[in-house]
């Protein structure tokens, strides 16, 4: 006995309508909560940058964001300047401030550039906007720039904060999908302290950028000059992801270093 | 009158001990190792499972006598990614760090196998209410197993619970490790949650001697 469900007919018919009702209510969903996720990731990048700066709730062992319900406050309590560079030929062409890029991109903030986007501006031969966040915490002054690369299996980013010198005070890394215990622990804070004290700059002031590197007989990371952290095993390409984006994006924040010297 | 009949009632209870789906029937294993090192991913998933799988136990249920047979693994397929990805959508709304913990593990729920496994085996053979009952007894039966397994995890491992440090300081020697006592770092890999589920295992079996299998 065949059942009117077996047909062909209906099995095409029902495949049809079933994908369109899972499309539209996906489709409703996704559009309903956007303004949600759309905030939640806006805090997030406050919270990065001031993590990067050492304004966290971290306790010994785990990276802990202070609440998302005082990001917004700190953020103007400890970012005073939100920069916006182009460079060109290793010079500062343009430097805009907050007030300055606002009123030029629809009062745009500059922390929401999207670093992705500018890094496809810099291929396609366009000016690459390098926003740099200028804070202040106990009479220090830290200067916040954003990385963006790729790792093994996605995107991985960070927010590395540095003196006048380029030597780095603080960095917060994250990824999309790297391997949980693996490449994921780039975002642990054994990994991400190791960068607080590295230089980026030899003597000369050339750029070097930090190398995370495999069996450097470093592990406790005591000698802050020789331009490497200790990798995490099992996370290789991970690792050298966060080299290369060291290396490439910080590199073009040199000129304006330079120039804050002279 | 009691709120359940015997036979409902059957169904929430028996996933819980008897027919339990981690340690009896060996299902869901994959995101049992993944996500047991915190207690609190442990409970987020545990409640994550349920709600998709209650919902989803009562939509297949619902449509068990439209669904095409030659289709029906694909329907359910399509069924129980929408739920997933609402469920991942409204977590990135409204508890975002937790979605972010969970980012990797959440796409973990379709492959789960409790899930497939209650569509096929009770929710196209049976009504909405029992398929409902079904699937909070199966998910919550897997919960039980996940949160005992994140407790001694993250107690033996890290020694917090949810994040707060029961057992002292491990670098300022309080607590216990005043006495010397130290974390066992291998709690957190996944073999450790495999070693868990099986002692698990081994008490439920020697308190319940039929569920020993006859060689």
């Amino acid at each position: 006995m065949s059942k009117r469900t077996d047909s062909n007919a209906y099995t095409i018919i029902f495949a049809m309508i079933m994908v369109v009702v899972v499309g539209s209510l996906l489709a409703f969903f996704s559009s309903f909560l956007k303004p949600n996720i759309d905030e939640n990731k806006r805090v997030e990048k406050q919270q990065n940058i001031l993590y990067a700066m050492g304004i966290n709730d971290n306790d010994e062992s785990n990276a802990n964001f202070i609440s998302s319900s005082f990001a917004g406050q700190e953020f103007s309590k400890f970012v005073k300047e939100q920069l916006v560079l182009e460079v060109t030929d290793e010079k500062v062409t343009k430097l805009q401030t907050r007030e300055e890029y606002m009123d030029t991109n629809n009062g745009q903030e500059p922390y929401l550039i999207d670093v992705k986007q500018q890094q496809n501006h810099a291929k396609e031969g366009k000016a690459r906007k390098l926003p740099l966040f200028v804070g202040e915490k106990d009479g220090k002054t830290f200067y916040v720039a954003p990385i963006y690369g790729k790792g093994l299996w996605d995107a991985i980013w960070g927010y590395v904060s540095l003196d006048e010198n380029m030597v780095i005070q603080g960095a917060y890394f994250d990824h999309k999908g790297e391997t949980p215990g693996l490449g994921a622990n780039i975002k642990q804070r054994y990994f991400m302290d190791d960068f607080i004290g590295e230089y980026l700059l030899t003597d000369e002031g050339d750029f070097k950028g930090v190398t995370v590197a495999k069996g450097n007989n470093d592990p406790k990371n005591e000698r802050k000059t020789d331009y490497k952290v200790d990798a995490i095993a099992g996370a290789t390409i991970t690792g050298d992801g966060v080299t290369a984006m060291i290396k490439s994006d910080l590199q073009l924040y040199v000129p304006y270093f330079k120039s804050l010297k002279n | 009158m009691a709120l359940l009949s015997k036979k409902d009632a059957a169904l929430l209870t028996d996933p819980l001990t008897d027919n339990n789906p981690i340690t009896v029937q060996v299902l869901g294993i994959c995101s049992a190792l993944a996500i047991t090192a915190e207690l609190k991913a442990s409970i987020v998933m545990a409640i994550s499972v349920m709600a998709v799988l209650g919902v989803g136990n009562v939509v297949i249920s619902l449509l068990r006598n439209i669904i095409p047979s030659k289709i029906r693994i694909i329907v359910q397929l399509v069924i129980v990614a929408a739920l997933v990805i609402i469920v991942d959508l409204i977590l990135k709304a409204f508890s975002y760090e937790l979605s972010k913990t969970l980012s990797v593990f959440v796409g973990l729920i379709i492959t789960n196998c409790i899930i497939m496994g209650r569509f096929e085996a009770f929710a196209l053979g049976n009504g909405p209410w029992k398929s409902f009952l079904d699937g909070l007894g199966n998910s919550a039966g897997y919960g039980i197993i996940l949160i005992i397994v994140g407790f001694f995890r993250e107690l033996l491992g890290s020694g917090t619970l949810l994040g707060f440090k029961v057992l002292g300081d491990p670098i300022e020697k309080t607590g216990l490790y005043a006495f010397g006592y130290e974390n066992n770092g291998f709690m957190l890999l996944s073999p450790m949650a495999l070693i868990v589920v099986g002692i698990i295992i081994w008490v439920q079996r020697s308190k319940n001697k039929t569920l020993i299998e006859e060689n």
